[in-house]
């Protein structure tokens, strides 16, 4: 298949826009699972599942989620659900989706549209799962991949991963006499994915409930492959308050730390929420137990990155327009 | 009606998977087996068969699109051999606990290191605890018939269980035979469309691959390996339909000259048609020999076994793999498992021979009986012998 001829402009149909009343009040993912408190993916997870509605499969990497919603013999799902394992789950949703496709062709299923839907954690979207998801998003399957990004291996126990932010503490990543916790850059994986010719990426916090909803209702109405990285709290993971997720969240996207930002058919697109002048960064480090050791040499170090970071992006986003 | 025709058996094997239908094909390219796939997507692009086939970018992506192919409730096939097995590992158990009845085709190939493309069976050996069926093809017509049982089997609802058929890379994969190749009719007489007993379905969500702890594992496990044990009552059924359908003969253990036989030699795979040519020679020499060929490796035959071996003084296993710092080779410690409790018993020695694509001929395998017809009254020293190395 040849994503570059395939997705011409125009691909994304016109869709409904959110606003909270609209919401739909059907719950896919049902309370009583056992995620920690204040967990932001979680939170996330109940909103993309109102924002796909039930003509859904989802498939998940192993992770936080799959182990918090399906302990045998209970499920938090209403949606038909696969797991299969940690680094797969893009292939696994790749046989899916070809699955229902070849079944509804030739008339052995209903004659309706399910949206493939593969889920994932940071670990297993951008490290252990990243050769099957470039795979699946290359051969442009009519998927969407939702990466919930917390920043670290948390269902193991908070170890470092590729999406771990410079400077962070992790358990494989402390600071000590030899060390300052995390020395690496975050990994640019929405960045990656659009290299992918994909015809939609976005990047969304659940901190932002409307603006992420409409990006998975956005996604869900291209019929090939999208992706959406959504930062998701780890009040657990972070060292921070459980009640701060939310605020935590917000502080993320109004710092610059994660800029939200569409890209649609290569066009970049800042979205709504973002603020026109970032806070100071340290209004969103200095609340995180994870980067308590940081200088302010370092802090500065920090800072300037993302402000670097952040200008690449304004040139793509302003050179799109 | 059955067509007799000459054909690569690699190429044999995906027409005949082509007959059963598969609605999804994942697979990955890896010698031996890559003409199994590429004749595959050669059917599909000719329009001869209706399916989605996915150019995966590895085997692990190959089983897993296969297992959520199989989830959705389509008919998944995908072919492979040696490090692509191994790529594939993590999947393929999850798969049978998952009870995914996926059908694959091993063109089996020695694992690296180092790098060796060709044949023994070191792939599935290590891979033979994992909860799938396991079928071994001798030649052409039986690797063409088992693909085709493979799906009746696999996704019989006493068994829904993944299946791979194995075939020795090169000595089968590549080897141009005579066989008769049914057609789609016959086929479609013999193989039902594939009923699922639970997919992914919005309008009945199932929750498929729950995490399972301490209170429930054991009790999964077990439930493992009761429909594996008790697949075996559906295989005999299916090669007893086969037979009444299709005029050949399929059994855990196909006896060649045993009935008499005071030396017997047990095969697994495309030597079993050389040892053949060495227990005629023998026999023309007055030696009572005789021949097993092992084609069910799981569920192990165990009741066949003892019942074949009966007779027999002496028992000469030969296995194409070897498990380093054990008691020899996979097979042989199955065989001497199985029959430690037998009152009387042969004599067992064990052969590791063929490793990494070295050729045993006609006169090897007769050697090997000959020696071992001594070891009634001498017993050999060591559990098993790498025939043939060099020391």
């Amino acid at each position: 298949m040849n994503t570059a001829k395939q997705y011409r402009s125009g691909l994304v149909e016109n869709f409904d826009l959110y606003a909270p009343k609209l919401v739909d009040k059907e719950e896919y993912f049902a309370a009583g699972h056992r995620a920690c408190q204040g967990c932001g993916e979680a939170l996330a997870i109940r909103l993309m599942c109102k924002a796909l509605g039930r003509d859904t499969v989802i498939v998940n990497a192993t992770g936080c989620m799959e182990v918090i919603s399906t302990m045998y013999p209970t499920t938090a799902w209403k949606l038909p659900w696969m797991h299969v394992a940690f680094p797969n789950a893009a292939a696994v949703a790749s046989g899916v989706e070809a699955g229902l496709k070849v079944l509804r062709r030739k008339g052995k299923i209903k004659d309706r549209y399910v949206k493939t839907v593969g889920i994932g954690g940071d670990g297993g979207t951008v490290d252990i799962g990243l050769q099957a998801l470039s795979g699946a998003m290359e051969r442009g399957h009519d998927m969407l991949y939702v990466c919930f990004d917390n920043e670290a291996y948390m269902n193991t126990g908070i170890q470092r991963s590729g999406a771990t932010p410079f400077g962070a503490s992790t358990t494989t990543a402390p600071p000590g006499k030899a060390s300052r916790g995390n020395r690496t850059w975050k990994k640019n994986m929405p960045e990656m994915m659009v290299a992918h010719n994909i015809p939609y990426v976005a990047t969304a916090c659940h901190s932002y409930p409307i603006d992420f909803m409409n990006k998975v209702k956005k996604a869900r109405s291209i019929k090939g492959p999208s992706y959406i990285h959504c930062l998701s709290v780890c009040p657990t993971g972070w060292r921070c308050d459980s009640k701060s997720c939310i605020k935590m969240g917000r502080l993320a996207v109004e710092t610059g730390a994660f800029p939200l930002y569409e890209v649609e058919n290569g066009k970049y697109r800042l979205s709504a929420d973002m603020p026109e002048t970032l806070r100071p960064l340290e209004d969103y480090i200095k609340l995180q137990g994870r980067f308590r050791h940081l200088t302010p040499d370092e802090i500065g170090y920090f800072q300037e990155r993302v402000k670097l970071e952040y200008k690449k992006l304004m040139t793509k986003v302003k050179s799109s327009r | 009606m059955s067509k007799r025709i000459g054909m690569e058996i690699a190429l044999a094997a995906a027409e005949a998977a082509a007959l059963c239908r598969p609605d999804v094909i994942a697979a990955y390219p890896i010698t031996p087996n890559t003409h199994v796939p590429e004749h595959l997507s050669e059917i599909v692009a000719e329009g001869r068969l209706d399916a989605e086939f996915i150019t995966v970018e590895s085997e692990h992506s190959a089983m897993s699109a296969c297992a959520g192919a199989s989830g959705a409730g389509a008919r998944a096939f995908t072919a492979t051999s040696s490090q692509g097995l191994l790529y594939m590992a993590e999947i393929l158990a999850i798969i049978s606990s998952m009870r995914l009845p996926v059908v694959m085709i091993i063109g089996n190939r020695a694992l690296s290191g180092p790098l060796s493309i060709w044949n023994d069976h070191s792939d599935i050996m290590s891979q033979r605890d994992i909860g799938w069926i396991s079928l071994f093809a001798a030649n052409g017509q039986e690797t063409v018939d088992m693909t085709i049982q493979a799906f009746k089997i696999a996704e019989h609802p006493d068994v829904m269980l993944p299946t791979n058929v194995n075939l020795d890379g090169f000595q089968l994969t590549h080897v141009v035979e005579p066989m008769l190749m049914p057609d789609q009719e016959e086929v479609d007489r013999f193989l039902p469309p594939f009923k699922p007993f639970a997919a992914l379905n919005p309008d009945d969500p199932v929750t498929l691959g729950a995490l399972g702890l301490p209170d429930i594992y054991t009790e999964a496990c077990k439930s493992r390996e009761e429909v594996l044990l008790n697949s075996k009552k559906v295989i005999l059924e299916v090669w007893k339909e086969w037979e009444e359908q299709f005029g050949r003969k399929y059994e855990p253990i196909e006896p060649y000259e045993a009935e008499d036989a005071e030396v017997l030699m047990l095969t697994m795979g495309s030597m079993g048609e050389t040892a053949e040519m060495a227990i005629d020679e023998l026999r023309k020499e007055g030696m009572k020999a005789g021949l097993l060929k092992l084609k069910l490796w799981r569920p192990f035959p165990f009741e066949e076994l003892k019942e074949a071996v009966k007779g027999a003084k002496v028992l000469v296993v030969t296995d194409r793999c070897l498990s380093y710092g054990g008691a020899g080779g996979p097979v042989a410690l199955e065989v001497r498992s199985a029959l430690y409790e037998e009152k009387k018993r042969p004599v067992i020695l064990n052969y590791i021979i063929g490793l990494g694509g070295r050729d045993v001929m006609v006169d090897h395998f007769m050697e090997m009986i000959r020696t071992a017809a001594k070891a009634d009254a001498e017993r050999p020293e060591k559990a098993y012998e790498i025939y043939g190395v060099r020391e």
